[in-house]
């Protein structure tokens, strides 16, 4: 047997749930194990207890409302990837949805796992942080929403407290007329971005706004703000476009691994950050 | 010279936290007693016996494990089998016929020359019916296959046969 021994508890309530997880600072929430089995497998984890969650009443399932589209903890990436209800709401999930991972992962995996696991190159957090979303979490203290703007700190790790249940993912509805764009770069299909952009652009007459965040080139997903400064100030010109894609370039560190270096992956982003503006603002209206 | 002899001082039962749990694997009823760490890949393949579900990396990449659970693919080595209690499951054993004839999958796969140690095999398989069984459309363009498979790698065939075998089979089975 790989993983190291656990205690292993699959509480029927949240309360439990919360409980069980303030009682014991090294427990781990279990979701769809996508990340933290494989981490069980090759060792670099060792908690004394897992809180599987998966039959937790009331973290199921996804529902829209006051313009957000809450996604529960329990909800699989597939399944937020083929509602309908949702791609109506906000295609940006649906196209970035296909890059995550393969499948059979995504079958399994869930989308609040993949937010609190917070992979740098991972897809989903970049999702949060550009629709200006956030995330719900329980404890002993109570509830609190954190912005995704403060909850991605670092390379996985994120500003939820150890006693902390994420709850809810609240990913904004696009505004109506607005373009969207997931652009990405990998040597395979279903592997983390080497680097990937993601683009909204919501039209308002004088008053175009582009929103613009970045996964695989930095220490955490990242908002790309001078670039959205750029095409606020000067537009949708050749030379707008030059200048932003230029920006982003001078913008970050990007990781230097085996993948792809830092220069490259920088070379990447200018050209994602140009594809992905291009492309919402054709599908803008 | 001689060599001291090996004593038998290794615990006969392990000393892991243990869960009772109870699943359906291939139509049948199972209840057992295991650790809380038991993979469901080893649980099938060690504690069943049925192992046809193959084993490669253990974290999530090869596809060679993937096996249904509540009728989708799932990765079993990503899978603990305290977390397939009160499941259904299914593996490469019970797609074939009770006859031994073969699933249309299977035929496919042997007349498209799909296959060549086969250890990927069962993967594939089980994670291609998955996709057939699916409500999301089945696009069987190359592009649209090569997407189904993506996440099973196989060293022998260099898929272009898989990819082929995948299209016959839905054509025989009227999908797509
Ligand atoms: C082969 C492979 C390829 C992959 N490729 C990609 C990829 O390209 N892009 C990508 O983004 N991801 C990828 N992933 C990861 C995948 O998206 C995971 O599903 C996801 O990161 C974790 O979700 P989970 O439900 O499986 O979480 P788990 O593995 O169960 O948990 C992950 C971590 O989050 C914590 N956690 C989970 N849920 C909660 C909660 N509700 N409250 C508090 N803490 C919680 C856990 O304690 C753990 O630390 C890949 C995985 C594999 C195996
Ligand atoms: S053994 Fe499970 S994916 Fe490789
Ligand atoms: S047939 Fe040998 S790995 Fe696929």
């Amino acid at each position: 047997m790989k993983p190291p021994p656990f205690e292993y508890c699959a509480p029927r309530s949240l309360k439990d749930a919360v409980e069980l997880l303030a009682a014991d600072p090294s427990a781990m929430v279990l979701a769809g194990g996508q990340s933290l089995i494989p981490a069980l497998n090759m060792r670099f984890a060792a908690p004394s207890r897992l809180i599987d969650i998966q039959h937790v009443e009331g973290l199921k399932g996804v529902v829209i409302e006051g313009g957000n589209i809450i996604v529960r903890a329990m909800t699989r990436h597939r399944e937020l990837e083929l509602n309908d209800e949702v791609f109506r709401a906000n295609p940006l999930i649906r196209e970035t949805m296909a890059h995550v991972a393969h499948v059979p992962i995504r079958n399994r995996g869930t989308v609040v796992g993949s937010l609190c696991h917070a992979d740098a190159a991972a897809e989903m957090p970049s999702i949060l942080l550009v629709t200006d979303g956030s995330v719900v979490t329980e404890s002993p203290r109570g509830r609190r929403e954190i912005p995704a703007a403060d909850f991605f700190q670092f390379h996985m790790t994120t500003s939820r407290e150890p006693d902390e249940i994420v709850v809810e993912a609240h990913f904004p509805v696009l505004p109506q007329g607005a373009g969207w764009a997931f652009e990405e770069f990998t040597r395979r299909h279903g592997d983390y971005a080497i680097a990937a952009v993601a683009a909204i652009v919501t039209r308002a007459g004088a008053t175009d706004v582009v929103s613009l965040s970045a996964c695989g080139v930095a220490s955490r997903p990242i908002r790309l703000t001078v670039c959205e400064q750029i095409f606020a100030a000067q537009g949708f010109t050749d030379a707008s476009f030059k200048a932003a894609g230029e920006a982003a370039k001078e913008y970050v560190t990007a990781p230097d691994d085996i993948h792809a270096t830092n220069d490259y992956r920088r070379d990447l982003l200018a050209s994602l950050v140009v594809r992905a503006v291009e492309k919402a603002l054709t599908r803008s209206r | 010279m001689s060599r001291a002899k090996i004593r038998a001082k290794l615990p006969t039962k392990s000393a892991d936290p243990t869960v009772d749990i109870e699943l359906t694997v291939n139509g049948e009823r199972v209840s057992a007693e295991v650790s809380t760490r038991m993979l469901l890949s080893d649980f099938l393949r060690h504690e069943l016996g049925l192992t046809g579900t193959h084993v490669g990396c253990e974290h999530g990449v090869c596809g060679a494990c993937t096996v249904l659970i509540n009728g989708v693919a799932g990765r079993s080595c990503l899978t603990f089998a305290a977390q397939a209690a009160g499941c259904e499951v299914r593996t490469i054993e019970s797609v074939a016929n009770k006859d031994g004839t073969l699933h249309p999958l299977q035929e496919a796969f042997r007349d498209c020359h799909g296959l060549q140690c086969g250890y990927c095999t069962p993967g594939m398989i089980m994670n291609i019916l998955s996709s057939f069984n699916s409500s999301a459309p089945l696009d069987l363009s190359d592009e649209g296959i090569r997407d189904i498979i993506s996440g099973n790698l196989c060293r022998c065939t260099g898929y272009q046969n898989i990819i082929a075998a995948v299209r016959q089979a839905a054509k025989a089975m009227s999908l797509g």
